[in-house]
């Protein structure tokens, strides 16, 4: 069975000390909070610690957090959060760091402690255009050849910006700009904390 | 000296080896894999973007079109997520029909990915007999789900609806006599679970037939064996899961090691390969067909002695029955607010995975309270498994690239979201 969450919190409290920005411990799961700065080192200590050894990468992600809530996002906008899973000791970690500047969000790439993070780096790149110092070929991965912007940016329309057609004059596939009027079917509600509560009318 | 010239050759995306869409650039020295650079996303549907602007229960149908070869353990993971952060007990029949139906679409995948792999590498026949199961297991998602793959089965709080008395049978055509129609009909006169218990006694033999036609075979094993090694530490660094880790001889199934559902009842075994080749991986996959249905087994007995409710009475979550919401004002309300609304998710995040057939297919989910998710993040086992394809097919022949790509078990739905 996996080790007890707690143990694990407490465990990686003294392992890594003060370089937790924050710790917390809910649904059973550990998040940690790191800054960007040291980054690699971290991740490092989490993947060598023996009493750590969180030897396979299972996830890495962009966020963007600038909706949340529906209300303005007070602190950097960017994150990129790892889950990690350490297959030797039965145990898994989320970890997340924040990128410093909003217009340029950078953070130094992990592929020299998971080899495994490559396409994942390459992928929140694509989507939140989140820039990993250090990554050896941050190209495009999911997205079309030549494609313009983030597409899992909170400001990018879901219908996106370019639709692609045949043009039968120029007999060649053509861009132009999106025809298709965004609708929303159900809207996105935030409900106060209150809402629902049987006795409170 | 001759003249040795490089070649970059381009192997996709319209490519009947290539499983799906996947754009292979291959620069070779001869015949010898120098470089391989899978170009993905041609199938990018952006799943997660448009999961933000659904609400939860819409969601559900996106995750079967994942990987299109096991639709509900997709649905699972996601399912699971929900549930950990509305902090929702799930009915212990609706989770023992989630193991059955995961492990039905288990054999399904890796029926799939036999006959797939198999054909790639030469052999035709596994082809025809793997398809010839895959229409019993889908017979069985259609009789439950109303629809032969894209299921939108489990839903958060359980699973749409229990699993029906009568399993559908062919109906008389004139192009077959009243004794054929008899034979064909005659493991359909029960119920489903009738109908998959009879599976579960057959499908042994049939497991056996592939081996028969694979396992000793000269020429598979000259086409796998010793093909894509790939050792223990490196598996894991590649972040490998599921069976390409497993046939790296690395004991690890989530299964077991974190249960979920009604795992932790289960009987069964680990099969783990040794060298980290094709062919082990092969072996193993071709055990966890048995083993799957083991659990099938044990699954049909307990859900035959054990009736109950399959989805949380929570009506917040899940809709009431038809007779309620005729008869009953309260009822009509809630259905009207899920299915128009949606639910609401207490804000926070939760991390759900499932050892999906391919791996571990996980789901991070971010929510706001909102009755959409704020993020959706789906980890999926082919994304890693596709990117170790460099490594794995460096110095291998050409014709080594295509059993490499059997072997990954790559399905371009969950690769590219």
């Amino acid at each position: 069975m996996p080790l007890a969450p707690e143990t694990l919190l407490a465990r990686l409290q003294d392992t890594l000390g003060d370089q937790i920005v924050k710790a917390t411990l809910a649904l059973g799961e550990v998040t940690l909070e790191v800054r960007a700065e040291n980054w690699i080192e971290v991740c490092r200590q989490l993947r060598d610690d023996p009493g750590l050894r969180f030897d396979l990468l299972i996830d890495l992600c962009g966020m963007d957090y600038s909706a949340y809530k529906d209300q303005p996002w007070d602190g950097p906008r960017f994150a990129v959060v790892i889950h990690l899973l350490s297959v030797v000791k039965n145990h898994r970690v989320r970890v997340r760091a924040f990128c410093a500047d909003d217009d340029l969000p950078l953070i130094a790439s992990l592929v020299d402690v998971w080899p495994a993070v490559n396409w994942f780096e390459r992928e929140a790149f694509d989507m939140y255009g989140i820039v990993f110092d250090g990554h050896p070929d941050l190209r495009r991965i999911l997205t079309d050849y030549g494609f313009i912007g983030h597409p899992f940016r909170k400001d990018f329309p879901l219908s996106g910006h370019v639709e692609m057609r045949y043009d039968p004059e120029l007999k060649r596939v053509v861009y132009q700009p999106v025809t298709v009027e965004p609708r929303v079917v159900t809207p996105r509600i935030v409900r106060e904390d209150t809402y629902g509560d049987s006795g409170r009318g | 000296m001759a003249d040795i010239r490089n070649y970059t050759i381009n192997f996709g995306p319209q490519h009947p080896a290539a499983h799906g869409v996947l754009r292979l650039v291959l620069e070779l020295d001869g015949e010898v894999i120098e470089r391989a650079d899978p170009h993905i996303g041609l199938l990018h549907r952006g799943t997660e973007k448009l999961a933000e602007h659904k609400t939860f229960l819409q969601c559900v149908p996106y995750m079967d079109r994942l990987d299109y070869m096991s639709m509900m353990q997709n649905e699972h993971a996601y399912c699971m997520a929900i549930e950990k952060l509305l902090q929702l007990p799930v009915p212990e029949r609706a989770q023992y029909i989630r193991v059955m139906f995961d492990e039905i679409t288990r054999i399904l995948n890796h029926l799939l990915w036999l006959g797939t792999h198999a054909l790639d590498v030469g052999a035709m026949t596994v082809f025809l007999y793997a398809f010839r199961e895959r229409e019993d297991l889908m017979d069985v998602y259609e009789a439950v789900t109303g629809a032969r793959v894209h299921a939108a089965y489990y839903r958060p709080g359980g699973v749409y609806r229990d699993l029906p008395d009568a399993m559908p049978q062919y109906s008389a055509q004139h192009t077959r006599n009243a004794a054929t129609m008899a034979s064909m009909n005659a493991n359909r006169q029960g119920s489903v679970l009738d109908f998959i218990d009879d599976f579960t006694q057959r499908f042994p033999g049939y497991v056996d037939d592939y081996e028969t036609l694979l396992t000793d075979n000269r020429i598979w094993k000259q086409r796998t064996v010793g093909i894509g090694v790939l050792d223990p530490d490196r598996a894991k660094a590649l972040g490998c899961t599921g069976p390409m880790l497993r046939g790296s001889g690395i004991v690890w199934d989530l299964r077991k090691m974190q249960p979920y559902s009604a795992y932790e009842h289960m009987d069964f075994e680990i099969p783990v390969g040794r060298t980290g080749d094709c062919y082990d991986r092969y072996l193993v996959r071709m055990e966890e067909m048995r083993q799957s249905n083991r659990i099938i087994k044990q699954c049909v007995d307990w859900l035959r002695k054990h009736p109950g409710p399959v989805i949380t009475d929570n009506h917040k979550v899940a809709p009431p029955s038809r007779e309620g919401m005729r008869t009953n004002m309260e009822e009509l309300i809630h259905h009207f607010k899920l299915f128009t609304e949606g639910m609401h998710v207490p804000e926070g995040e939760a991390y759900a995975a499932v050892e999906h057939s391919k791996g571990e297919f996980g789901v991070y989910l971010v929510s706001d309270g909102a009755n959409k998710p704020y993020r959706l993040k789906l980890r999926a086992p082919g994304f890693s498994h596709l990117a170790a394809m460099d490594e794995l097919s460096r110095g291998h022949m050409i014709a080594d690239a295509v059993a490499i790509i059997g072997t990954l078990d790559i399905v371009f739905g969950d690769i590219d979201r």
